[in-house]
């Protein structure tokens, strides 16, 4: 009897959670394809949203540009974090800790930090900019539309596939490696032979996330792409542009959206699915003493790669400690961007880290309840579970965002303007990554040790509390880290979602640069980087560890 | 305190594979019962029927006259000792063990008392603070046992705590469980597959196959008089001999592949003359003679106070002997005779493969 009531609570718990991923997700993931075809204010249906798309050259010239520029970033951060992650594997770098956690901060550092840096940097009256021009004599006008996004892209995203890449090549057996030299293939062509095949998965896996997140990224285009529209763009001017609100247009374009980025996920699925290698490595690979040419060349490489993922990081701090005027920077250093950035934006530091921290807890907690209760108790709903909350991998932030929006903006469902919604949209948007990695740990806990709890006399919500969850927390941990530097600089969903009192640090962040207020702008991102940088070498600190899953 | 364990008829499916068909065993209290058999023929899954781990579906399990069948496993008062120990990596040594008590809701100071009375018994007194991350397997299995013992359980349930140990700290665990046993009388199911490990650690055994009970009883009753074929041969070694039941003088008798008539004052005289049988012979239980059977050395292996030979008979077979070293010694290729001692060799019944022995009471 009493067994069948523990069951019951499970099913419950399970239950719970789809229900709230079902008002919070399906629903208005749901609304965005309704809304698309059909007006709620006229109750007719109709096609003209897409219609409109597909017939006018501007706005499928944007699926183009979009599919271009990110196409090509995916290509070329594959190229650069995946060769950067082979020779540091191989080769022994003097500071390759160093280059592991800039890249690390670099990944988690704000999505548009990047463009305003280059900006700052190779902008039209960009520092590096007059210099060229000055020393050359030519008019080069700096980088702004395709190629700006592009190299943004490609320095902001490089980090991802080095750190997945990295991970891979800890798991490929040295004897592997051995053994093709053995037998005479050397140097390129065991590359493209041997370790190629090897960590193709993890490859396509992470220019998938490349992909998903070029894709869906607001703020680089917004600022550096100037002419150059791409679709996050788009959504967010028909759907909160000034010039005129078309929120069923807004749907279209998200739908269409969300067909691209399932369509590319379902390619990379069935890739991946035809090349899956189990690796785990008895022997991992040793990186060796390299000497001459080749030894300057692989340092060189690194160092380029750690000075372009710094530069940004550099550029905002420098810029944060200089005067302002209006929206020019003059001599002389001070802390007014900070007394500035505190005085009027104090409100977001404390939103950002409280809706963080909220966010993050309830991430924990149900993200180690449906790992539990689809590892432990699988069932018909648990997969069910298990699937649908997959699916916020494939949705973009801005539609999320939006979709949102259309399910919570009125009666009896007024939700848009709380914390809540944007604390919604956070939990979202990271659950997956929690659920899977809580699975993962999971399931290399043995059942057992559940049982050896039981059999001392703890029910099962004793064992639960007691046992399961102080195993798991340790495997947990980095991941819920991870989780909560990716919200504090999310921005392409809670943009969409914010209100004048729920503003965080990456929105203000967004406006003040769009207003011109460089000075705070830079204070704030600072603020940002900094929390991201004290976390992890904490976090590096108290565990001993020198490497962080993503 | 100690129960006794009855099972009646209990049944076990997953899915449509019944893994257990009709099985009923009695456990005394106090006993230490060990259930022998060879890999996936559901051992494990008996054992955590009793637990309450696996669902039952079909008999009753009684502790005592307690039916316990719908009892969650954390009321049953079980100590569980596992294969792979299951020690709760996030607690140092103590809390490990502590860790019933405090459910029970054991105060200080009893509680330490009791534990470290525990950690003493089982000789890890040392590792009290210590985390289980560095500890050896048999550390981590020590600790097991602690835990498990410590609650003072009414049953103990053991599935091969010992087969991931090495063999020396195997012999070693094994005598000190068999001692705290011993000393705590609680009945004890104990699974292995090792056979010598359960002769010497058993008051009874359960010979299972496929999920069926072959023979319980004593380790000497189990190896000297087999219920079957199947347990004559699964518990140490032997070699059989075709053979046909005849009398003579009145006397139940064999007649062997050559014709030779052996006389088995062992066997039951209502077994029919012409009854094909098989002969099961220990490698001791033979010896060379100057009458019986040809056979010629094939190899022989010296293994300090006994000679090991590979014999094969004039009718091709191959068998084992093992002779006292301070007998005659024979040489390779050399021919020799063979005898047995048909006062204590077990006889079978071709067919059924059942026992004709008279010790041995058919259940
Ligand atoms: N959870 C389970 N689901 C399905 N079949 C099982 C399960 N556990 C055990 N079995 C099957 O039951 C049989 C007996 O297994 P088990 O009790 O583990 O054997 P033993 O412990 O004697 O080696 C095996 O055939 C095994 O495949
Ligand atoms: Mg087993």
């Amino acid at each position: 009897m009493k067994k069948r009531r523990f069951l019951n609570g499970w099913t419950l718990i399970t239950a719970a959670c789809f229900l709230f991923f079902l008002f919070f997700f399906l629903y208005p993931i749901s609304r965005i394809f309704i809304n698309s075809v059909y007006n709620f204010e006229t109750g007719a249906f109709s096609m003209k949203s897409f219609v409109k798309f597909f017939t006018k050259r501007y706005y499928t010239n944007t699926v183009w540009n979009s599919l271009k520029v990110t196409s090509l970033a995916t290509l070329s951060t594959a190229f650069f974090g995946g060769t950067l992650a082979y020779l540091a594997r191989t080769i022994r770098l003097r500071g390759k800790r160093v280059l592991d956690i800039v890249m690390l901060i670099s990944v988690l550092s704000p999505p548009f930090i990047g463009a305003y840096s280059w900006i700052v940097l190779l902008g039209r009256a960009g520092v590096v900019t007059e210099f060229i021009n000055k020393l050359f004599g030519i008019q080069f006008e700096g980088i702004y539309g395709f190629s700006g996004i592009l190299l943004v892209f490609t320095i902001k995203l490089s980090p991802l596939v080095y750190l997945y890449v990295s991970g891979a090549l800890k798991n490929l057996d040295n004897s592997l490696n051995e053994a093709s030299e053995s037998m005479g293939c050397r140097g390129v062509r065991k590359i493209v032979t041997v370790i190629l095949p090897l960590i193709l998965p993890t490859l396509l896996a992470s220019a998938l996330l490349v992909f998903m997140r070029a894709l869906a990224d607001f703020g680089t285009p917004m600022l550096i792409g100037e002419g150059y529209r791409t679709l996050p763009v788009l959504i967010y001017n028909s759907f909160i542009g000034e010039v005129s609100q078309d929120h069923s247009f807004a749907a279209a374009i998200s739908v269409i959206i969300v067909a691209f980025t399932t369509a590319i996920f379902l390619l990379q699925r069935w890739v991946a699915g035809r090349v899956n290698i189990e690796m785990s490595s008895m022997n991992p690979l040793e990186p060796k003493k390299a000497t001459g040419i080749r030894n300057v060349l692989a340092h060189a490489y690194a160092y380029v790669f750690i000075l372009l993922e710094l530069l940004p990081i550099i550029v905002v701090t420098f810029n944060s400690f200089q005067n302002t005027q209006g929206s020019m920077f003059v001599e002389g250093f001070s802390l007014t961007s900070y007394v500035k950035a505190f005085n009027s934006m104090g409100s977001s530091i404390a939103n950002t880290y409280m809706y963080s921290i909220a966010a993050l807890f309830i991430i924990l907690v149900i993200g180690i309840l449906v790992s539990y209760s689809s590892v432990r108790r699988p069932s018909v709903l648990t997969a069910v579970l298990d699937t649908t909350t997959m699916f916020p991998y494939i949705i973009p932030g801005s539609v999320l965002g939006i979709s949102m929006l259309l399910a919570f903006n009125k009666p009896p469902l007024t939700l848009s303007g709380t914390a809540m919604i944007i604390i919604a949209a956070y939990v979202i948007r990271r659950l997956p990554y929690t659920i899977r990695s809580s699975s993962a740990i999971l399931r290399q806990i043995s059942p057992s040790v559940e049982e050896a709890s039981q059999s001392l006399g703890a029910n099962g919500a004793e064992t639960f509390v007691k046992v399961t969850v102080p195993m798991m927390i340790s495997g947990v941990l980095p991941g819920a880290l991870m989780s909560w530097m990716s919200i504090i600089s999310e921005l392409s969903a809670s943009i969409m979602l914010y209100v004048g009192t729920t503003k965080t640090m990456t929105i203000s962040i967004y406006t003040e640069v769009i207003r011109g207020n460089f000075g705070v702008a830079s204070a704030l991102s600072t603020i940002l980087i900094l929390s991201t940088i004290v976390v992890l070498l904490t976090f590096f600190k108290l565990t001993g560890r020198s490497e962080i899953e993503l | 305190m100690s129960v006794t364990i009855k099972i009646e008829h209990a049944v076990k499916k997953f899915g449509s594979n019944t893994v257990i068909k009709d099985l009923s065993l009695t456990v005394e209290q106090g006993e230490f019962f060990t259930l022998l058999g060879s890999s996936g023929c559901g051992k494990t899954t008996l054992l955590r029927m009793i637990a309450g781990f696996n669902s039952i579906e079909g008999g009753d399990f009684y502790f005592n006259d307690k039916r316990i069948n719908d009892m969650p496993p954390y009321k049953r008062n079980i100590g569980m000792v596992f294969q792979n120990y299951a020690i709760f990596p996030h607690m140092n040594t103590f809390n490990n063990v502590a860790f019933g008590l405090k459910q029970q809701k054991v105060r200080e100071p009893e509680l330490s008392r009791r534990v470290n009375e525990m950690l003493e018994t089982v000789q890890i007194s040392e590792l009290r603070d210590r985390m289980p991350k560095n500890m050896s397997g048999g550390q981590q299995q020590r600790i097991a046992l602690a835990r498990a013992i410590v609650m003072q359980p009414d049953v103990l349930l053991m599935d091969e705590p010992l087969s991931n140990l090495d063999a020396k700290l195997r012999v070693e665990m094994r005598t000190a469980i068999k001692h705290i046993q011993n000393a705590c009388k609680i009945t004890t199911i104990y699974v292995t597959h090792d056979q010598e490990e359960a002769l010497a650690i058993s008051d009874r055994i359960a010979v299972m196959r496929e999920g069926v009970i072959q023979q319980v009883g004593a380790p000497i009753t189990i190896y000297q008089h087999p219920a079957n074929l199947f347990v004559a041969t699964f518990i140490g070694q032997s070699s059989l001999m075709d053979a046909t039941a005849l009398h003579v003088d009145g006397q139940p008798a064999v007649k062997l592949y050559d014709g030779s008539v052996r006389v088995l004052p062992g066997m039951r005289a209502d077994i029919a003359d012409g009854t094909a049988l098989k002969l099961c012979i220990r490698p001791n239980e033979f010896h060379f003679a100057d009458e019986g059977l040809n056979a010629s050395v094939e190899e022989r292996v010296f293994f300090g106070d006994t000679m090991r030979y590979t014999l094969r008979l004039d009718n091709g077979q191959v068998i084992e002997i093992k002779q006292d070293i301070h007998q005659p010694l024979a040489q390779i290729g050399e021919k020799v005779k063979l005898s047995f001692r048909s006062d204590v060799v077990n006889a079978f019944d071709a067919h059924s493969e059942v026992s004709v022995m008279k010790e041995v009471v058919q259940a």
